[in-house]
């Protein structure tokens, strides 16, 4: 089968007047299939969310091409979904209406089933009680979670995340991992998940893109053969130590991984230190 | 809510300025009293306050309508005229380029300067008085309104184009309802300003009107009925920029930032 997303020798750099340009990426070459979950982590900076405004069409790339369902992506076609790194929920609106707000914003009439659907999709995210709640009534991790309510109302075939849950603390964050998991294999999708947690892209993916700092480049590309579903004893696995030190290796180097403590990255996850 | 918690969180802040202004009035009524001060110098309390009722309630009500019709018309003037340019030079850097600095120049012009020439151009009545309190006033609301509507967070922006919708969606859905925290501030400024536009407009030439009052009674050296006449403007003022901030809290709640109502 052919993949969904293909970036063909993808460049990317950004030039803005009396500055030199930026090289974000280069030499990008990935492909996402069928409702695979594909996460990428890197150093912040490296021109991750570049890959997410690239693949939406929201930038087009300098070099080389970006291809979905074998179609050129030249500008935002509607049929990606995107969870923000904030939420970015429209605090005008109420939680209903903001998940609605894709197709309002499309200028389509708003039916019954359309309704329907939204609800539907609160309670996937568990917040069907909120329902008429105003956003700044909400906590940081239920923002996000009607954040991918808000991405998934129109049934995108691709879900595109920015390091959805960066803002959150440790403990919803592993929570809101396993959340979106089950959503997930409710309703499967191919996903480009975007993280800086070494940990979290393992636990979550079928497949983890390390890039390295900009102007970033895929360095590593790692099969994640962990059984589903992941469930929080994923993280006891031998295998589930095997991955992230090899991804470990890439970012901090085999030298200091040699000498022990200083190979731990600064932003453990809770998933990290349980193991 | 119980009753002690309403008096507690909302009475005591907004009683506030009141006991204030109860704490001054009897200093200011001895410093009066006590040093002889003559009316022409500062009126007492008592004297402002007999001579407002000295003059009859009808005449008041005749002065305050002049002044609070020609300042709304030029408010409303000055909302109709500033949410459209706003727009205009949110969408087009050419016409932001083109406009801002003639905007700038009749902001800085001194409106007494030319008051008089736009009474002389409009002749006599409503229009010009309205429309030099229109021309006091836009200038906050303009610029509210642009900042409020360029600083819409890049994420809202990237949300409206990965759905592909149009340009003036994108203004009427996000921009416009981001920017109006900023454009109540404008309002709230611009509102007094058309008070302000008004007088100015009956210092020039008027026959009706606080401001006219105020010239009036200081001709023919009532000084007492001068202050009564100041003191009315501003609770004019004070009443028109609260009921700018009930419009916000009523229709746009969600704009002001929760647990404070400034
Ligand atoms: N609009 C822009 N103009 C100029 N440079 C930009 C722009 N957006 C991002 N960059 C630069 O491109 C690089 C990659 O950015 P980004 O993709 O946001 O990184 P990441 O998401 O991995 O933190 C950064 O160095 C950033 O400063
Ligand atoms: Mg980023």
């Amino acid at each position: 089968m052919n993949p969904d997303v293909e970036f063909i020798g993808v460049g990317h750099s950004y030039r803005s007047k009396n500055k030199p340009p930026v090289q974000a990426l280069q030499d990008i070459n990935l492909h996402l299939a069928h409702n695979e979950f594909v996460a990428v982590v890197g150093p912040s900076g490296c021109g991750k969310s570049t890959l997410l405004r690239l693949l939406s069409g929201l930038v087009s790339p300098t070099e080389g091409e970006v291809r979905m369902f074998g179609q050129p992506v030249t500008a935002p076609g509607g049929e990606v979904g995107i969870v923000f790194q904030k939420p970015t929920l429209l605090p005008w609106l109420s939680v209903f209406d903001n998940v609605l707000f894709p197709l309002r914003h499309q200028g389509r009439v708003i039916g019954r089933q359309d309704r329907d659907r939204a609800r539907a999709l609160l309670e996937t995210v568990g917040l069907a009680e909120f329902i008429n709640s105003q956003p700044d009534e909400l906590s940081g991790g239920m923002q996000q979670r009607v954040g991918i309510a808000r991405a998934l109302l129109l049934d995108p075939d691709i879900l595109i995340m920015d390091e959805p849950f960066s803002a959150l603390d440790a403990l919803s964050r592993e929570q809101m991992g396993f959340e979106l998991l089950r959503i997930w294999s409710e309703r499967p999708k191919t996903v480009l998940f975007i993280t800086h947690s070494i940990s979290e892209a393992v636990l979550l993916a079928d497949r983890v893109l390390v890039m390295s700092p900009r102007p970033a480049q895929i360095i590593d590309t790692i099969d994640i053969d962990l059984p589903r579903p992941r469930t929080p004893t994923t993280i006891d696995l031998p295998e589930f130590n095997t991955c992230t030190q090899r991804i470990r290796q890439h970012i901090f180097g085999p030298l200091q991984q040699a000498s022990g403590l200083t190979a731990v990255p600064s932003h453990r996850t809770p998933v990290c230190q349980a193991s | 809510m119980t009753l002690r918690d309403a008096i507690r969180d909302n009475m005591w802040p907004r009683l506030l300025p009141v006991l204030a202004l109860l704490a001054i009035l009897p200093v200011w009524e001895l410093v009066c009293r006590l040093f002889g001060i003559p009316d022409y110098v500062l009126p007492a309390p008592t004297s402002i306050f007999n001579a407002f009722l000295n003059v009859d309630m009808q005449r008041w009500m005749g002065h305050l309508w002049a002044t609070l019709r020609v300042a709304l018309m030029g408010f409303a003037l000055a909302i109709i005229i500033s949410l459209p340019l706003a727009i205009l030079m949110v969408r087009s850097v050419f016409l932001t380029r083109t406009l801002f600095p003639f905007l700038v120049v009749i902001q800085s012009t001194p409106i007494v300067a030319v008051a008089p020439l736009i009474i002389v151009i409009l002749g006599a009545g409503d229009a010009p008085r309205t429309v030099i309190a229109c021309l006091i006033s836009f200038f906050p609301i303009v610029v509210a309104t642009t900042t409020g509507m360029l600083a819409t967070p890049r994420e809202m922006l990237e949300l409206s184009r990965s759905l592909k919708a149009s340009a003036s969606r994108e203004i009427w859905q996000i921009r416009l309802p981001y920017a109006v925290p900023h454009i109540f501030s404008g309002l709230k400024v611009a509102i007094t300003l058309a008070i302000i536009g008004a007088v100015i407009a009956e210092f020039v030439a008027a026959e009706k009107g606080l401001g006219y009052f105020v010239q009036f009674s200081t001709s023919y050296f009532r000084i007492p009925q001068a202050f009564a006449a100041l003191f009315f403007l501003s609770a004019v003022s004070l009443v028109l920029f609260k009921a700018v901030q009930v419009v916000q809290k009523t229709f746009f709640g969600w704009s002001l930032p929760a647990e404070d109502e400034r």
